[in-house]
């Protein structure tokens, strides 16, 4: 189904099932502990054994001796594969380093060796005898040198966005902000660490795995393996937490092809906890400074935002400037990131990439500006909407309600509470500060496919690679085929994450919802005419509902339409240019009170408010736990996250969960969540748009700016933890 | 009800209320005939040191022979595939792999199986099942106080010993009198839980979740 013009009133408008807050269906088995996750799947084929990787010692260089002679030893090993080993590979074009180094060394902690044995005990045990002598060479591990090595050089402004002139005019501006801030390097830190189990069946392999991305893994596999696509097959219908650390294909999972395939048996990997930030993904760090100009009532006229970040050769910069092309008006406007080659783990895509450390700091820019300004905060964001993108002033947004997102979130918060003055307000050894911020994150619309099947029992099933990590989109597409074919939740299948299955928008970008959804009603559309056709109506004129199909006085059970062979349709929906035509954006606002201890200048969070416009809430439950899930890890963000850079070594230290802290039950008080009435027709037949990462948006600044108003310390260096506070607190009196 | 003056605080008790990831073991500890205590000779310790075990899990009896360095969880994972318990970290940090042993809460990860000789173990899958849930179960879907659901597991087998350590007057941190009773109060409960990571985030929605058991209780 091409979707290229916008959408008109269709069945989902019912709203009969979509839009109603619904129980996970996947949740009995989430918390009975019977949801399979990949390195639970004794089910699915005997003999496995298990492997342990070995990661490298060194940041960069390379093997100069390698030994797995007393890891062969140990009773039980199997099979030792390393690069000596392992035959040619290939590289999927989304990974940055390979997965299994050597001789070269990209990274530290980049897997050099996987050990096959019998038990988990036996393959640990074995692993630490792998014994690997390296030559190092000097690497680049700080952002920060690497940001002045770079200097004022032209060469990393070439792709700079620019509109108007900014120098000129933020020059010209009475009231200005030119401000350097900072965010560190982060880690997904998901709860189920990445595991694969692989198994061969002659050329064919299968692997049982957690990625967000069926479609990308199985691609980047194959190409990985130098084997055809076809032959591979990946299956993950339960992710325990991906947050972007699953999008693409990993070592555990071409380890365990690796092994299976050494071993000849059935090979499961897991990385352990303490190899993860340094063996795969996370978020880089930046160094970010904005200009804002604006005339003496608070116009913006000049805005500039620029950003550095590191990253291995094939890498890509954070774009932590996007959200400032779009968010404020203004018109005289720069933006742009400088990447830097640093020689630590990938960085990639950690939830609402760019926005997530961009707003981080523009967000505090503004709280910055407004103050110069004497001008309300919340004020100050309305002073400067825009209903159009900024540097294509023909190009309206599709919706755009950050307006009565700021007032709705002032109002139900209590913001007219709040002392315009920092350090004002004190509750016994409390100082109490309240932050706001706005949250932007852009819908991202991409073509998802669906298979959906009536049985005879009028059972829906739909089969998509679609994946839920956490998501809800088990719930969301059973809610969507059942709206559509007018039957209960209790009669649709939902099966997902499987490469056997039509592929899919997959998890990421908080992309998943809408796309995911709008695939299965095109599938849906499909097979109503097939059920149509069958029961002999005019597909035009035929209502699903109740489990029957009916038009005019006539009613058919829907069952009947499959009564002499199961009907199958398969759809997906594609985009025209809708979304060149306008921009599709979400937006929200964050608002925060903190406690600062006067004493000791501890942060304790107690209220959070988020306010969000983003399109058609397909279920109000999970949305909601999406935002709050997000706003949890904006806490973690903007008060202790932070992977510390050995920047000698070359790698990141605090790598495990006991060192890389984030938030725990004690550090999140109760989350409030307002959801505005929004249907958005430009984006889908779902009229819905992503909402995931939203949360995250913004959130981290409203912190910050929180305990800007409880203590007058301004922290543009997060996370803002208590020792960057301590020596500039009021007097205690 | 427990009056203050039935407080019976021993050092294990108030070890239970001040962290949830301090890992406690109890039982017998059986020294596996195999394992010669000072033989070092390095080709001895590559060959697997096996001892038998008996505990119970869910109420069945098992009778096990195990590699001496099996965690419990690895044990109840790998050996007997009892696969609700989860391994987020294996070094007691995040709390998924929480089961009750003896009704008491322990991270499984942490705990060598072979010091369990003769222990009730009790997994997520021995509070309920999909067709016949236990309350917390049951709150947690209600309240969505989970997503990946990677941590419910151990979020709800914590959940449900909190509310038995609060029932038996065990203090935590954040209990303003050490002899009063605990109360049930949404700062106890965060407290008590943080020994149990949710990366999700669910937090808010999990405290509502147990608060809703605890009222039905009280």
């Amino acid at each position: 189904m091409k979707f290229d013009t916008p959408a008109t009133t269709n069945p989902i408008d019912q709203l009969k099932v979509i839009g109603k807050p619904t129980s996970r269906i996947d949740g009995p088995l989430k918390t009975t502990g019977t949801a399979p996750y990949a390195y639970e799947r004794h089910d699915v084929v005997p003999d496995q054994v298990y492997g342990y990787v070995v990661g490298a010692g060194i940041a960069k260089g390379r093997i100069a001796s390698l030994s797995v002679a007393e890891a062969k030893a140990v009773p039980g090993v199997l099979a030792v594969v390393t690069h000596e080993t392992a035959g040619k590979l290939g590289k999927g074009k989304r990974n940055a380093a390979p997965l299994l180094g050597g001789p070269e060394i990209a990274h530290y902690h980049q897997a050099v060796a996987l050990v096959v044995a019998e038990s988990f005990e036996q393959a640990r045990a074995a692993a630490n005898l792998v014994r690997v002598e390296y030559r190092k060479t000097d690497g680049a591990f700080d952002l920060a040198r690497a940001k002045d090595a770079m200097g004022d050089s032209a060469e990393h402004k070439k792709e700079d966005s620019v509109v108007g002139d900014f120098a000129a005019a933020f020059a010209a501006a009475p009231v200005k902000l030119d401000e350097t801030y900072s965010t560190p390097d982060e880690t997904h830190a998901m709860m189920e660490p990445h595991a694969s189990i692989a198994a061969w069946q002659g050329d064919r392999l299968t692997v049982w795995t957690s990625n967000q991305m069926i479609d990308w893994a199985a691609t980047d596999l194959a190409e990985t393996l130098k084997m055809p696509k076809e032959k591979v097959r990946v299956i993950s219908p339960f992710v325990g937490g991906g947050f972007g650390g699953k999008l693409f294909l990993r070592a555990d999972t071409l380890l365990a092809a690796l092994g299976a395939r050494a071993a000849g048996r059935p090979v499961k990997v897991a990385l352990p906890r303490p190899m993860m930030a340094n063996n795969t993904t996370h978020r880089p760090a930046t160094i970010q400074r904005v200009r804002i100009g604006a005339t003496a009532d608070g116009r913006i006229t000049a805005i500039a935002h620029e950003s550095w970040s590191g990253n291995l050769p094939d890498g890509k910069p954070e774009t932590a400037t996007d959200q400032t092309r779009l968010l404020y008006a203004g018109a005289n406007r720069l933006s742009g990131t400088r990447l830097a080659h640093l020689d630590l783990p990938e960085g990639n895509a950690m939830r609402a990439p760019g926005e997530a450390p961009g707003l981080m700091v523009l967000e505090i820019a503004m709280d910055e500006m407004a103050e110069r300004l004497k001008i309300d905060p919340v004020e100050f964001r309305i002073l400067n909407d825009t209903q159009v993108d900024p540097e294509k002033p023909e190009r309206p947004f599709s919706q755009r309600q950050l307006v009565q997102c700021l007032r709705t979130g002032a109002e139900r918060f209590g913001w007219s509470k709040r002392s315009a003055e920092p350090a004002r307000m004190r509750e016994g050894r409390w100082l109490v500060g309240i932050g706001m911020a706005a949250a932007f994150r852009n819908n991202l619309l991409t073509k998802s496919a669906a298979r959906v099947r009536l049985d005879k029992r009028g059972v829906v099933t739909v089969e998509t690679d679609m994946t839920d990590i956490g998501t809800g989109s088990y719930t969301i597409i059973a809610q969507t085929a059942a709206e559509m074919m007018g039957v209960g939740l209790d009669r649709v299948v939902v099966r997902l994450g499987d490469s056997s299955f039509p592929a899919s928008a997959g998890s990421g970008g908080q992309w998943g919802a809408n796309n995911s959804t709008a695939g299965v009603y095109a599938a849906c559309v499909k097979l109503r005419e097939a059920v149509a056709q069958k029961l002999g109506f005019n597909s035009a004129d035929a209502q699903f509902a109740d489990g029957q199909v009916g038009s005019g006085n006539r009613r058919v059970p829907l069952a009947q339409a499959a009564g002499d062979g199961e009907l199958t349709a398969e759809d997906g929906i594609e985009y025209g240019d809708l979304d060149k035509k306008a921009q599709q954006s979400t937006f929200g606002a964050h608002f925060v009170e903190v406690g600062v201890d006067a004493a000791t200048a501890e942060i304790r969070v107690r209220r959070m408010l988020a306010v969000c416009a983003a399109g058609r809430i397909l279920n109000p439950l999970s949305a909601r736990s999406q935002v709050i899930g997000a706003m949890t890890m904006g806490v973690g963000a903007a008060l202790m996250e932070e992977l510390a850079v050995d920047t000698r070594g070359g790698f990141f230290v605090n790598h495990d969960l006991a060192s890389y802290e984030v938030p725990v039950h004690a550090d999140i008080p109760h989350q409030e969540v307002i959801f505005l009435d929004e249907t958005d027709p430009m984006s889908s037949p779902m009229k819905a748009k992503g909402v995931g990462e939203l949360g995250l948006c913004g959130v981290g600044a409203a912190i910050a700016n929180a305990v800007y108003n409880a203590t007058g310390v301004r922290v543009r260096d997060y996370p803002v933890t208590l020792d960057k506070l301590i020596d500039r607190m009021p007097p205690i009196g | 009800m427990h009056q203050p003056g039935d407080l019976d605080v021993t050092r294990r008790g108030v070890l239970m209320g001040t962290a949830a990831t301090i890992a406690l073991t109890a039982g017998s500890f059986p020294v596996p005939a195999e394992a010669a205590i000072g033989d070092a000779a390095p080709q001895q310790t590559l060959t697997p040191v096996t001892s038998t075990v008996s505990f119970t899990v869910n109420g069945r009896d098992h009778d096990l022979t195990l590699d001496t360095r099996t965690t419990l969880l690895d044990a109840l994972r790998e050996q007997l595939h009892v696969t609700g318990p989860k391994k987020g970290c294996d070094h007691g940090q995040c709390g998924a792999c929480t089961v009750l042993v003896d009704g008491r809460r322990i991270n499984s990860c942490l705990s060598l199986a072979v010091m369990h000789q003769g222990d009730s173990i009790t997994t997520i899958e021995g509070l309920g099942m999909p067709d016949r849930m236990h309350p917390m179960q049951a709150a947690f879907v209600k309240h969505d106080g989970y997503q990946c659901g990677y941590c419910t597991p151990g979020q709800i087998c914590s959940a449900v010993a909190v509310l038995k350590e609060i029932e038996a007057g065990i203090p935590s941190h954040v209990s303003a009198d050490l002899m009063a009773a605990p109360k049930l109060t949404a700062d106890e409960l965060r407290e008590r839980m943080s020994g149990n990571i949710c990366r999700c985030g669910a937090y808010s929605n999990i405290v509502d979740a147990i608060t809703e058991v605890a009222g039905r209780e009280a």
